[in-house]
Parts: C-alpha cells; sequence; structure tokens
C-alpha cells in the first residue's frame, strides 16, 4: 500500500482526533456567531426575546460538545503500545480513527451553520411576531440532528478501534 | 476650462474604498448568508426592529379620527414615536415635520456610525440625494435673494456637508464645482455638464435632474458590484426610481421650453425603459404617447391604468407612482443578509412622514374630505 502505510498509525490517529475537535468548535463557533449578532440587534427593539433564542445559541454550543465526546472517546483507545512492531490492526484503528474523526468533524461543521444561520433567521421573526418562535425552532431541532447523525456514525466506526499493548 | 486639474477629490478616495488583500483586490462585497453577520448582523437586526416600529392601518386609522394637532401628539405618544413632540408649546404641521425627520436622522445615525465598509459607503449613497436636494435649494434661494440662515435651517439634515454654506458665492456652474462641490462626495456627478453659463439664468430644475441622473446611475453600479441578493434588490429599485423619473420629466416639460434633446440627456441609463421607451418617451408629447411609450411593460401599464380607471379618483399619477415603491420596499424586507433594506427602510420612514403630514394637514386645517389619501404601508 505504499505511502499509506508508510505514515504511522498513531499518526492517522491523532490527526483525526484533532480535526473532530477543531471542525466541531468551528462549527459551533460560526454558528454562534450568526445566530449572536442578529439575536443582539433584534433584542435591542424587543428585548423580550432575549432568553427565549438561548436556545439557538445552546443547539450551537451542543455541536461542540458533540466534538469534544468523540475526542474523549478517541484518547482513550490511544495507548501506547510501547515498542513492539506495527501490525495489521493498529493500522486498522488508525484508519479509522481517521476517518470518523472526519466524518464527525464535517459534520458538526455545517451542522453549526445551518443552526446559526436558522438562528438568526429565528430571532428576527421572534422580534416580529411571537408566534413564530415554535415554528422556527422545529426547523433548528432538525437541523442539529445532523450533528447527532456524525456522531453515531463516528462512534460506530471506532468501536473496535484499539491499540493493544501485546 | 480644465476640470480635472484639482487633484484627488474626497469623491474618488471615496470610490477606491475596496475590499483590498494585498495581491488582489474583491470590490466592495458583503457577504452571502455564512459572512455577512460578522459585520452586518447586528445591524440588521437593530434595522428590523426599526421597522417594527413602522406605522400600521391601526393606527393611521386613529390618527384620521383625531379633530385637533394635541390628539394626534396624544395618539402618536403610544406608538413608536413615544414622546417626539415633548416640550413643544405650540403644534403646527411644520414642526411635526421636522421633528418626525430628527427622529429618522437620529436612527439613520446611528447605523451609520455603527458601519463598516462596504455598508457605510452604501449609507452615504443614500444620503447623496439629500445633498443633491440641498445644493439645488440654496441655488433657487440665491436666485430669490433670500437669506443663506433662512434657506440652511430648510436644508435636510442627512444631506449637510461642510462647505455646504458658502455655496450661494458661486456665480457660474463652473465656479460652483471648482470652489465647492471638488470636495465633496458629488463631485463626480457634475463632471460632464460644467459651462460658463451664468447660475441665474439656468434653470434648476435641469441641474436638479443632471446631478440626480448621474447619482442614481452611479448608485446602481455601485450595488452591482456589490453584487448577491443587495444588486437584485437594489437594482430593482433603483431602475423603478429612474423609470418614475423618466415618466416625471417628460410630463413636466410639456408646455415649457425644453427641447426634446435637452430631455433625452436628463433621463437616466439605468432603467427598464431603455432603450425602447427612452426613445419614445423623447419624443412624446402629450399624456397617450407617454402612455404608448411605457405600455410594454406590465407593472406600469397597471400603474397608469389604476390612475386613469382605478377606484381612487383622487390618486395622482405620483399617488400611484408612491404606492408601487411602497410594495416594491415593503418586498426587500423579505431576505436577509443583503443592504436594501437600509434603503427601503429610509425611503418607507419617509413615506411615513409624508403621510402623517398629510393627515396632520387635513386636520389642521379642518378638510378631512381627502384626509385618507395617504398610502397605507403596513
Amino acid at each position: 500500500m505504499g505511502w499509506l502505510t508508510d505514515i504511522d498509525p498513531y499518526m492517522w490517529a491523532f490527526v483525526g482526533t484533532s480535526l473532530a475537535m477543531g471542525l466541531s468548535v468551528s462549527g459551533a463557533a460560526w454558528g454562534i456567531f450568526l445566530t449572536g449578532s442578529s439575536l443582539m440587534g433584534a433584542g435591542v427593539k424587543a428585548p423580550r426575546i432575549t432568553t427565549k433564542n438561548l436556545i439557538s445559541v445552546l443547539f450551537c454550543e451542543a455541536v461542540a460538545v458533540y466534538g469534544l465526546i468523540i475526542a474523549i472517546i478517541f484518547q482513550t483507545k490511544l495507548t501506547d503500545i510501547e515498542g513492539r512492531g506495527y501490525i495489521n490492526k493498529d493500522y486498522y484503528s488508525g484508519f479509522s480513527i481517521f476517518w470518523a474523526g472526519l466524518t464527525v468533524g464535517f459534520a458538526n461543521l455545517v451542522c453549526g451553520v445551518c443552526v446559526g444561520i436558522t438562528g438568526s433567521a429565528c430571532a428576527l421573526a421572534d422580534a416580529q411576531d411571537a408566534s413564530l418562535f415554535v415554528k422556527i425552532l422545529i426547523v433548528e431541532i432538525f437541523g442539529s440532528a445532523l450533528g447527532l447523525f456524525g456522531l453515531i456514525v463516528g462512534i460506530i466506526m471506532t468501536s473496535s478501534a484499539s491499540f493493544a499493548k501485546t | 476650462v480644465s476640470t480635472q486639474s484639482t487633484g484627488h477629490s474626497q469623491a474618488n478616495r471615496a470610490k477606491e474604498k475596496e475590499m483590498s488583500y494585498g495581491y488582489y483586490s474583491l470590490g466592495p462585497a458583503h457577504g452571502s448568508m455564512l459572512t455577512f453577520n460578522i459585520a452586518d448582523g447586528y445591524l440588521e437586526g437593530l434595522l428590523r426592529g426599526h421597522r417594527s416600529g413602522i406605522l400600521r392601518v391601526a393606527d393611521y386609522s386613529n390618527l384620521v379620527q383625531c379633530d385637533a394637532l394635541e390628539d394626534l401628539k396624544m395618539h402618536l405618544s403610544s406608538t413608536d414615536y413615544s414622546d417626539f413632540l415633548a416640550g413643544e408649546n405650540k403644534l403646527n404641521t411644520a414642526i411635526i415635520y421636522e421633528k418626525a425627520t430628527a427622529k429618522l436622522v437620529n436612527e439613520f445615525n446611528e447605523l451609520r456610525s455603527h458601519s463598516v465598509e462596504p455598508l457605510s459607503t452604501f449609507l452615504d449613497y443614500i444620503t447623496y440625494a439629500y445633498m443633491i436636494d440641498n445644493v439645488v435649494l440654496l441655488i433657487t434661494g440665491k436666485q430669490h435673494d433670500r437669506n443663506t440662515e433662512e434657506l440652511l435651517e430648510k436644508c435636510h439634515p442627512l444631506g449637510m456637508f461642510p462647505s455646504i454654506a458658502s455655496l450661494t458665492v458661486a456665480n457660474t456652474l463652473a465656479d460652483l464645482y471648482q470652489s465647492f462641490l471638488v470636495d465633496t462626495p458629488l463631485a463626480p456627478y457634475l463632471n460632464d455638464t460644467l459651462s460658463e453659463e451664468d447660475l441665474h439664468e439656468m434653470n434648476v430644475e435641469i441641474i436638479r435632474n443632471t446631478l440626480y441622473k448621474s447619482y442614481l446611475e452611479d448608485f446602481y453600479n455601485f450595488c452591482q458590484k456589490i453584487g448577491g441578493a443587495t444588486a437584485e434588490v437594489m437594482g430593482e429599485l433603483l431602475q423603478f426610481e429612474a423609470d418614475r423619473r423618466s415618466i416625471n420629466i417628460t410630463i413636466n416639460s410639456f408646455g415649457t421650453e425644453l427641447t426634446k434633446d435637452d430631455r433625452e440627456k436628463l433621463y437616466p441609463s439605468i432603467g427598464l425603459l431603455q432603450p425602447t421607451g427612452i426613445l419614445k418617451l423623447k419624443e412624446a408629447s402629450d399624456m397617450d404617447q407617454v402612455k404608448a411609450a411605457i405600455e410594454y411593460i406590465q407593472t406600469y401599464r397597471d400603474i397608469f391604468s389604476e390612475f386613469d380607471f382605478g377606484h381612487d379618483k383622487d390618486k395622482s399619477l405620483e399617488d400611484q407612482f408612491f404606492q408601487y415603491e411602497v410594495k416594491l420596499n415593503k418586498g426587500s424586507f423579505d431576505q436577509q443578509f443583503h443592504y436594501g433594506l437600509f434603503y427601503s427602510y429610509v425611503k418607507l420612514k419617509e413615506q411615513e412622514i409624508r403621510n402623517i403630514v398629510w393627515i396632520a394637514e387635513c386636520v389642521a386645517q379642518k378638510m378631512k374630505s381627502k384626509i385618507n389619501n395617504y398610502i397605507p404601508i403596513f
């Protein structure tokens, strides 16, 4: 397999973990600034919306927590093999953690953006007409399910990945 | 007389405020829905909050039932206007107009001071229209030998610029440009039409329409460079403005000494009526020919037929245009993440102020027969 097996399996695994965390937090941050700026602007003339619409920010934050969960799960698998040579199982673990990390990372990135834009529209609509809040919130709930999908798939992909000592 | 020799004017510098990142320059642009909120999200939210304070049909029906200006003030105090007339001992329509405009100007200046490029240039463009009106007001006033102080008080606050007070000293158009307008944002709009003709002799309406034509084209090009939803929304709004001015110039020039060639020079080059309708408008010499010229565009045909055969015989053609303009401006709030909202808000507030002043006039003069001729917005 040439260069794929020339790269250390730990390299694959750690890059995957860092991308999972990094991209998830990017998505969460993106969503929060999209929602937060609209929320602040709309809250000037309609202060009643500010507390309710923090839910949108909460949904974006959940996306970062998904990334955190996955990174911690990966971290528990990343035990040091202390000197023995690499076996096929190690390569399997490395690859699966890398791609699971990427899956979770990108899913959370777009989920965060989605929830952010919808949250921004939700804040502005709520400021005009309070009955619209719950209806737009349903759209946000569907959007936040995307991050959950990524988390589930990531966990399934790495369920049998491990770096055993012997 | 060489007019370009005065060097880099403020106007040219304003135009070069493009986004540049060293190697390449992107031109003025705002983010799409992904990044718009970084710079302008707060202001959009704030603006939509202001929009929700625009008077509704229910508020207007309260206002038309007033019998005196005091009642009007009381009813307005329960709307977004709250106590804008507080502390005024005597009420008349001029004071109501002044205070309502001051409120709009405050809101606009708040937005303007919070904004960054390219929104700040966009908001500046909105003020240039008022600057043109102020310049023309001063020139006309000087022609009739009015006091400069008096004239400055009548100027619209959004269109003030530093050297405005000294404008009245100019004698010819070239003089006006070289001494006073070259450092203002209006400089590029006067370039092609400079003449040595005495300002006293020149028809001020020609100056106004020439300046406004260049301004509209410049604004349109700027919005097209920004691109995205702004180009789409503002394009529609500015094209309607251009066509409306072309039609009005044509109708108002019947029976005056304005030749057809001179008239053609005043028509803006943007606009749905270009080029077919404009050619026919240029040749038109009565109302029927104007109608034939604009007929191929559905919306204008409807406006004219509403004016001729519609239910409300009291509404003039200008009212029909205002009504259509309100409809277009309301539509710009249907999209998020663009700058057309800011322009539309200013226009809708202006319409609201016109409505309030109309109702106040009818109430003050106790002539309630035509009081319902305001244009409802929401």
